[in-house]
């Protein structure tokens, strides 16, 4: 009688950390998460839009691959992504949650405007890159120094600090237009003359292999050189970093500038090597999304070009839903979220087992 | 001037609403960064559902359930967004900042989405959020200052001050605040801390959903605006700015609004200058964080337990 | 037997991944008894503990209550069954009141009223003979107050069985006298009572019986007056351990550190360090005893570089050519810059002396990666390091990628201490190297100060134990409330000598809050 009382109340489910996974297993779950996130998201759109879910894949994979051009926009959309991915990704190493990766990579963009606007006829074209290229890494430097300073010497939080930096960018970039483009209408006509040059006929190659080629910057540079392994640390824990010396105050700032130096890379990309102008959406959401794609890869920058691909292919291949059954263009964001809920939520069955008491009771 | 703080006052409400809905997620330990995205679907579910309701019986509307239908819609929507936050955060334990983002992301895309889908102008529904008491008008200034309001200004203050009650003055008050400030001690205690964690999450949502939807009825006049996720970030701006009270937050909100309208209201500057001045609000909070971070006094901290996950076992 | 038996475990098993905490336990506690559950750090008396208070839910195996088998799932069943536990750790919300937390949880009563609440504790107060005031907040209470706050928690809910976690490790002797007098009243007036400790001492004064585990399994109970420490201890260790550190006679001491006059204060402006002044000799094992928060991990930081001083100075001589060098003010980097090769193992393995989420090689680098001038790390020599110290010291690990977080304590210490004394030191100083450690662990752990003592250089030990502080150290720094109340000789010095130095200020103190809280 006892027994059978106590079977009731027994918890029946039971949770224990895993001491660690297999590489194997690891795989298994993430891909399960994708594939049950696309089948989850393709059931989503389909009852949103009451249509075929396999003509709804089809027109996903169209858009994303249809044409060759369609291919190097998605290239160069991971480019974009994976850039300002890079760009958090030391900050978030070192426990900084810069959320302002948005503003920085704007504000860069807008000091890339600047130089093409003023300078764009005055300057020889090679001389005129180069002036762009330090000030908008200067610009992004300056938007993650702020917060930084006050982070190291107060503690002051970062999240919302940088938070509002965006917006305080958003309203410059928004001031400029202003007073800038003289009809009022607020766009500025793209000054493709001073953009950088196409290689061969396709202008998006420069920005790609500028990416790539910072991708493998930032792994060797995280994983390999003394300055990323102070990173590490001080992420880990500052008390060991104090304890050996890491002066954290200083690898707090270094760390940012690094950060807001690759944000304005990213607004160099985005205005000089893509749109030639600039307005407030040119970040686009980016700086948001990049956080979680660098959370996802685990801050490993090679695995991040993972990570931007599902995430762009999902983006690029909802939009071409949005147009081939004329529903409007968020439901790329919905997609969006649902994969990355779907992968954050994956990560429990990496970290933990959920064990079944009378399962396992049986299998004894 | 008293239509600029009539306005103020009304705006703030928005961030009243989102900011205490924050406050009662926080003290529970869920740093909630889907507030934004909360609120925009708040906002959506409740003007959908007006929009369903005036489609569904046409000519004979009854006033008091075309009030009631969207503010229960908006709260169920939001409260359902802080269901799926809370399953993740505590019975999956991912990272609260990544999954907030995330939740924002998804929020923002399904309130956008079922906005286009249906219409933005909520006008008509909006004149039964609006409609204040009939003898406010005679009561000349006072009458103009106190009771102009619709219900959405009543209702934000009244939770604001409930919540604020609740979280000082009741055992259930007393058990969310462990549950934010030592989720062990609180467990060991006998204190469920995910029922703890999962209601109040759903509850600080659905209140962040109100938030949203006074923004589009009461603000707008029932004109939608995309710009919803940038109120909910100061909402959340404002839990530190008011530190973590409730009650104090209900200035604090009108402070915000009057920050935030202040640029339509200042006379003497261009459209160019316009647009800096809509920077206030940002930087305002900006000082105030720097502010409280250098004074670093021992009654504005957050709750101990802020954004960190509990699991009973970890050892 | 006339009393009945309030709590029974039987067989209980649990296991944490492949560590097995508790295999087969069998232990029954009687109405209006003291149990003492004595046994090594390790030996799973907490965990066992922590099944029947509902914070861990056992594998294998059931516990009754007054004859009856139940199921406890959570605390709040254990509360039901009137079962109630002190943690080690207080479980306490700082910023809350004595009666706030005293309340925390119990949802029977109607409405909520702190007035009736602070007068039911001033009641249960004056019954037993505490001394509280139910209005204060915790994070302004010392240490005694609020283990009294967690007691009071458990008597509040009426519970009969009181489970005591270790509750004199942070207790001066005098305080430790007032709880037990306490435990005696509460026994006295039918309540049963489990004291989880391994004091010997106070498992003979305070206790009934003893139930004695080791290695995760019961071994015997016995009747406290029908025992002796040399049986218990035999119990409790399996075979009877002489511990017998060797210690060898200074050779060639010359001063190394001296320490004059230093002082600090904590971040609220209260003192932490008050005039501190001693000498660190080569060869030599100085021990600094006290109760745990006298200021011991503050003095250590002090000469780290980690904590910064009001007052005092801290002059290091060089072994090469006795060259005296102030350490005051100067930042780690700074000191190791100057040449001084000081070598700390922090209280805090996890948190300040390693790095849980990275690997042994890793964690090897630590104190040697900013050599050389090269932007890269060089990961050869920490490997190589890496490799010799887990077969030097007999490491458990799979390799030396594993991160150490998997590591067992043991394990985790021998990395850390293997790496400070591969920095060739000349001053050494370790807080509590054997905390949580199992014999054979701590034996290599004495082994490696005596050898680096006997390679010429200065180590200082904080200690927890007495009786290895008396066999390990040569003179031996007492510390109680910051200040230095005795520096003793290892070899001649007396245990109730040290307890008495280690406790006679802060009496005084007490007294004083006594009157003050009344």
């Amino acid at each position: 009688m006892a027994t059978v009382q106590k079977k009731q109340k027994t918890p029946l489910i039971h949770i224990v950390k895993r001491p660690q996974v297999a590489w194997y297993h690891s795989i298994i779950v993430r891909a399960v998460a994708i594939v049950a996130a696309l089948a989850f998201s393709g059931i989503v759109i389909t009852l949103l839009i009451g249509e075929n879910p396999l003509e709804v894949y089809s027109s996903i994979f169209d858009g994303a691959f249809g044409t060759s051009r369609r291919i190097w926009n998605l290239l160069q959309s991971m480019a974009m992504l994976l850039c300002i991915s890079l760009a958090v990704t030391p900050a978030f190493k070192m426990r900084f949650w810069n959320i302002g990766a948005e503003g920085q990579v704007l504000i860069g963009g807008l000091a890339t405007v600047i130089v093409m606007m003023f300078l764009g006829d005055k300057l020889p074209l090679p001389l005129l890159f180069l002036v762009m290229t330090a000030a908008s890494i200067l610009a992004g430097i300056v938007w993650a120094f702020i917060p930084a300073f006050f982070k190291a010497m107060w503690n002051t939080n970062e999240t919302l600090f940088t938070l509002m930096m965006n917006y305080v960018a958003i309203q410059l970039v928004a001031y400029f237009l202003k007073v800038f483009v003289k009809d009022g209408s607020g766009a500025l006509r793209p000054m493709s003359e001073y953009g950088f040059p196409a290689i061969g006929d396709n202008q998006f190659i420069l920005n790609i292999i500028i990416v790539a080629a910072l991708t493998i910057a930032v792994y060797i540079y995280l994983k390999f050189s003394k300055q990323g392994y102070e990173i590490s640390v001080v992420g880990e824990s500052e008390n060991t970093a104090k304890y050996i010396g890491i002066n954290v105050k200083k690898v707090i700032i270094r760390t940012l500038i690094i950060s807001g130096a690759l944000c304005g890379i990213a607004g160099l990309l985005l205005v000089g090597g893509t749109n030639h102008t600039i307005n407030v959406e040119t970040a686009g959401g980016r700086g948001f999304t990049a956080i979680m794609v660098s959370w996802l890869a685990k801050f490993n920058p090679l695995y991040m070009v993972l990570t931007t691909f599902l995430i762009v292919f999902l983006e690029k291949g909802a939009s071409q839903v949005s147009t081939d059954f004329r529903v409007p263009e968020d439901i790329s964001n919905i997609i969006t979220g649902i994969i990355l809920l779907f992968i954050i939520g994956c990560e429990f069955f990496l970290q933990y087992k959920v064990v079944f008491r009378k399962t396992r009771k049986e299998n004894d | 001037m008293l239509a600029f703080l009539v306005s103020a006052i009304r705006l703030g409400m928005t961030f009243l609403l989102g900011s205490t809905g924050e406050t009662i997620a926080e003290k529970s330990g869920h740093l909630n960064l889907g507030i934004p995205g909360v609120m925009c679907v708040g906002a959506s579910c409740g003007c959908f559902a007006e929009y369903l309701y005036f489609s569904a019986v046409k000519t004979n509307i009854v006033p008091v359930l075309a009030v009631i239908i969207p503010i229960v819609a908006a709260f169920i929507g939001a409260a359902f967004m802080g269901l799926m936050f809370s399953f993740l955060t505590v019975t999956l334990r991912a990272n609260q900042n990544v999954t907030g983002l995330a939740i924002t992301t998804l929020g923002v895309g399904i309130s956008n989405y079922m906005i286009d889908e249906t219409s933005t102008i909520f006008t008509k529904g909006s004149k039964y959020f609006t409609a204040s008491l009939p003898f406010a008008d005679d009561l000349g200034w006072f009458g103009e200052l106190f009771l102009s309001y619709g219900i959405f200004v009543y209702l934000a203050i009244a939770i604001a001050l409930t919540t604020s009650f609740v979280l000082s003055k009741t055992k259930v008050g007393l058990h969310l605040r462990s549950v934010g400030e030592n989720p062990a001690t609180a467990d060991a205690a006998g204190i469920n801390v995910s029922r703890y964690r999962y209601v109040a999450t759903c509850i600080g949502c659905g209140v962040a959903g109100l938030g949203g939807l006074s923004f589009i009825m009461d603000y707008l006049n029932g004109n939608w605006e995309y710009c919803i996720d940038a109120i909910g970030w100061l909402a959340i701006a404002l839990v530190i700015f008011t530190v973590w009270k409730p009650n104090l937050a209900i200035i604090g909100s009108i402070i915000f609004g009057a920050l935030y309208i202040a640029s339509t209201y200042i006379t003497g500057f261009g459209f160019a200058e316009k647009e800096l001045f809509k920077m206030l609000p940002y930087i305002v909070t900006i000082i105030v964080l720097v502010f409280t971070s250098i004074r670093n006094k021992k009654d504005s901290q957050p709750p101990a337990a802020l954004g960190l996950n509990y699991f009973r076992e970890e050892r | 037997m006339a009393k009945k038996i309030a709590l029974e475990c039987r067989s209980i098993t649990k296991t944490f991944g492949s560590v097995v905490a508790n295999n087969n336990c069998n232990l029954e506690v009687m109405q209006g008894e003291i149990l003492a559950i004595l046994g090594e750090n390790g030996s799973g008396k907490t965990t066992l503990m922590n099944m029947v208070a509902g914070i861990y839910f056992p594998d294998e195996g059931q516990i009754l209550i007054d004859g009856e088998e139940v199921v406890i799932s959570s605390p709040k069943d254990a509360f039901n069954y009137k079962i109630g536990m002190i943690h080690q750790h207080f479980k306490l919300v700082d910023v809350f009141t004595a009666s706030e937390n005293i309340v925390l949880g119990i949802d029977d009563d109607k409405r909520f009223n702190m007035k009736a609440v602070n007068k039911k504790v001033i009641e249960i107060t004056q019954r037993y003979g505490f001394i509280i005031d139910p209005e204060k907040r915790i994070c302004d209470m010392s240490v005694s107050e609020k283990q009294t706050v967690e007691i009071l928690k458990v008597l509040y809910r009426g519970a009969d069985i009181l489970i005591l976690d270790e509750p004199t490790a942070v207790l001066t002797p005098q305080e430790t006298e007032k709880l037990f007098s306490i435990l005696r009243r509460m026994r006295d007036d039918g309540k049963s009572i489990i004291i989880i400790t391994h004091k010997m001492h106070e498992v003979l004064s305070i206790s009934d019986r003893v139930a004695v585990l080791r290695k995760g399994e019961h071994v015997a109970t016995v009747n406290t007056p029908e025992t002796n420490e040399a049986e218990l201890t035999e119990l409790m260790m399996g075979k009877k351990i002489d511990l017998n550190i060797k210690r060898s006679e200074p050779k060639n001491s010359k001063d190394r550190l001296v320490v004059s006059n230093i002082s600090s204060v904590n971040e609220e402006g209260r003192p932490v360090l008050d005039n501190i002044s001693f000498t660190a000799r080569s060869g030599e094992i100085l021990g600094i005893a006290g109760i745990a928060g006298s200021g011991q991990r503050e003095l250590l930081e002090a000469i780290a570089g980690l904590h910064k001083l009001t007052d005092g100075e801290i002059i290091y001589y060089t072994p090469e050519e006795n060259k005296p060098e102030n350490l005051r003010d100067k930042t780690p980097i700074q000191i190791r810059d100057l040449g001084v090769r000081l070598s700390f193992v922090p209280e805090d393995r996890l948190g300040m002396g390693l790095v849980g989420n990275m690997d042994i090689i890793d964690n090897m680098m630590l104190r040697s990666y900013r050599k050389g001038h090269s932007f890269f790390l060089k990961r050869r020599e920490p490997k190589n390091l890496a490799d010799r110290i887990i077969k030097d010291l007999e490491v458990v690990t799979p390799n030396a990628n594993t991160p150490v977080r998997n590591l067992s304590g043991g394990n985790v210490q021998k990395v850390l201490v293997g790496r400070e004394i591969a920095a060739s030191p000349s001053v050494l100083m370790a807080a509590y190297p054997v905390r949580g450690l199992d014999v054979n662990s701590s034996y290599t752990i004495y082994n490696l100060l005596n050898n680096q003592k006997e390679n010429g250089v200065a180590v200082i030990f904080v200690g927890e134990d007495l009786d290895v502080l008396l066999e390990l150290c040569d003179r031996i720094l007492v510390i109680n409330s910051g200040k230095i109340t005795g520096i003793v000789d290892g070899r001649t010095a007396v245990k109730d000598e040290i307890g008495l130095l280690m406790t006679k200020s802060t009496s005084l103190e007490e007294d004083a809050d006594g009157k003050e809280v009344q």
